[in-house]
């Protein structure tokens, strides 16, 4: 019972915190939506060509985007000892830890999953495409929070952990873009896609298992 | 099995080396800390004390030696539900109000004796319930994360140069804090370069400087 106050009270600690910070926490939101509609303007307006890009550009972005914000996710709890307090505390870390990964995910993730649909029709993405559009949001963007999670962790410690943050976190993240915008794609061309959704459903199950174990054992090794 | 008998809780240190980039902080370092003890840590700047602090609290591991609760490893005994620690670090968030920062630090423990609004009375900080950290005077802070040990319940409280940027008054009022903890039964393990009162109480005292 303390341990589910305790895990809910990370998740509304970081969210009111969010909340606070607002204008850090729209950034990426601001990134993706900047990134989008940039692209139309770089390679020119002809609607073909977008309309085959728009899978890539969406998930691309999306993928930048929550890399964008990762640092963030432990970055203030090491600089102002709130980090050392929850090492400290008799609760597993890893629960705590998949707290504040889930209120990453709905300061982040969350708000693509709703502009995204927007962009996509903005792209000529066909409709037929746009629900599993969704669904692959739904199912990888919490994916990139829990692995983001474990690189977070592994640099917290380290002043400039920016580069090496993203040469640890790129490689895991390119097996959901692969699937992830193949599925978008292949759904635009009205064929099926339940094999790239069903590998998505398990990299997600997988990490949301896996990931808080390694990013928890990475913390104590940060705050050593 | 390890014992919880309350008269039994007792911190152990055997042989205990730190070694920080080739040079021997302090090794073979033994005590024994019961209830109703305090340790005070002493020795010149860089001498270890807050690196033997933390090897005590968990964040890093010790070169050589043990550290035993209850006869019990510090890892796999429930130690972390009986100790408290305030650092260097506040560990409070600037960005949340004074009520908010310890209901956090409640939730990530256990109910102790004080409840939230006694605690802020006991170390003045009451009318400023909801008044965000940030606007917080740096003394004022300090004594918010020290009241952390009171609504928290705990035996063990290891606090690295608590005293810092607080006032005299302050001092003597967390002085007092400290006496009362220890005479709940409480111990303490403090590093402080301000001269400890402490009236009564049972006071260790350890030199690091003299542990090579």
């Amino acid at each position: 019972m303390s341990l589910i106050s305790a895990f809910i009270a990370v998740i509304r600690r970081d969210l009111i915190l969010a909340f606070r910070r607002r204008a850090e926490i729209a950034n990426p939101v601001f990134f993706f939506i900047l990134v989008v509609t940039l692209f139309p303007l770089g390679v020119g307006a002809n609607p073909k060509l977008l309309q085959a890009m728009a899978p890539g550009i969406i998930w691309v972005s999306a993928l930048l985007a929550v890399m964008l914000s990762l640092d963030g996710l432990f970055r203030s709890d090491f600089d102002d000892g709130s980090l050392e307090q929850m090492l400290l505390s008799p609760h597993p870390l890893t629960i705590l830890v998949l707290g504040k990964i889930i209120a990453h995910w709905l300061v982040t993730g969350l708000p693509l999953l709703l502009v995204a649909p927007l962009l996509a029709v903005f792209l000529g993405m066909p409709e037929q495409a746009l629900e599993t559009l969704l669904m692959t949001l739904i199912l990888a963007t919490p994916v990139l929070s829990l692995i983001g999670a474990i690189g977070v962790s592994l640099t917290v410690g380290l002043r400039r952990g920016g580069m090496i943050l993203s040469l640890l976190v790129l490689p895991l993240y390119v097996p959901v873009l692969i699937f992830a915008s193949n599925a978008v794609e292949m759904a635009g061309n009205g064929l099926a896609v339940d094999a790239q959704i069903n590998i998505l459903i398990a990299i997600f199950l997988m990490s949301v298992v896996l990931a808080p174990l390694p990013a928890a054992a990475a913390l104590r090794m940060s705050v050593n | 099995m390890v014992s919880s008998h309350p008269q039994e809780k007792s911190l152990e240190v055997k042989d205990l080396s730190c070694i920080r980039d080739d040079r021997v902080l302090f090794e073979g370092l033994n005590f024994r800390l019961s209830r109703q003890q305090v340790l005070l840590l002493e020795g010149k700047n860089g001498c270890g004390k807050t690196s033997l602090l933390r090897i005590i609290c968990g964040f890093r591991e010790q070169d050589a030696g043990e550290i035993c609760w209850c006869d019990g490893s510090i890892t796999d005994s429930d130690y972390f539900a009986e100790m408290a620690y305030v650092g260097h670090l506040d560990g409070v968030k600037k960005e949340l109000t004074v009520v908010e920062n310890l209901k956090m630090s409640l939730a990530l423990g256990q109910t102790g004796d004080y409840s939230i609004e006694q605690a802020l009375d006991k170390i003045h900080l009451a009318g400023y319930d909801d008044s965000l950290v940030q606007s917080l005077s740096a003394g004022q802070k300090r004594r918010l994360s020290l009241a952390r040990l009171l609504i928290t319940k705990n035996t063990l409280w290891v606090l690295d140069e608590p005293f810092t940027s607080i006032d005299k008054e302050g001092i003597k009022l967390v002085e007092s804090l400290m006496h009362e903890h220890i005479n709940a039964g409480g111990m303490i393990i403090l590093t402080s370069h301000h001269d400890l009162v402490l009236h009564e109480a049972d006071v260790q005292k350890i030199n690091l400087s003299t542990c090579h």
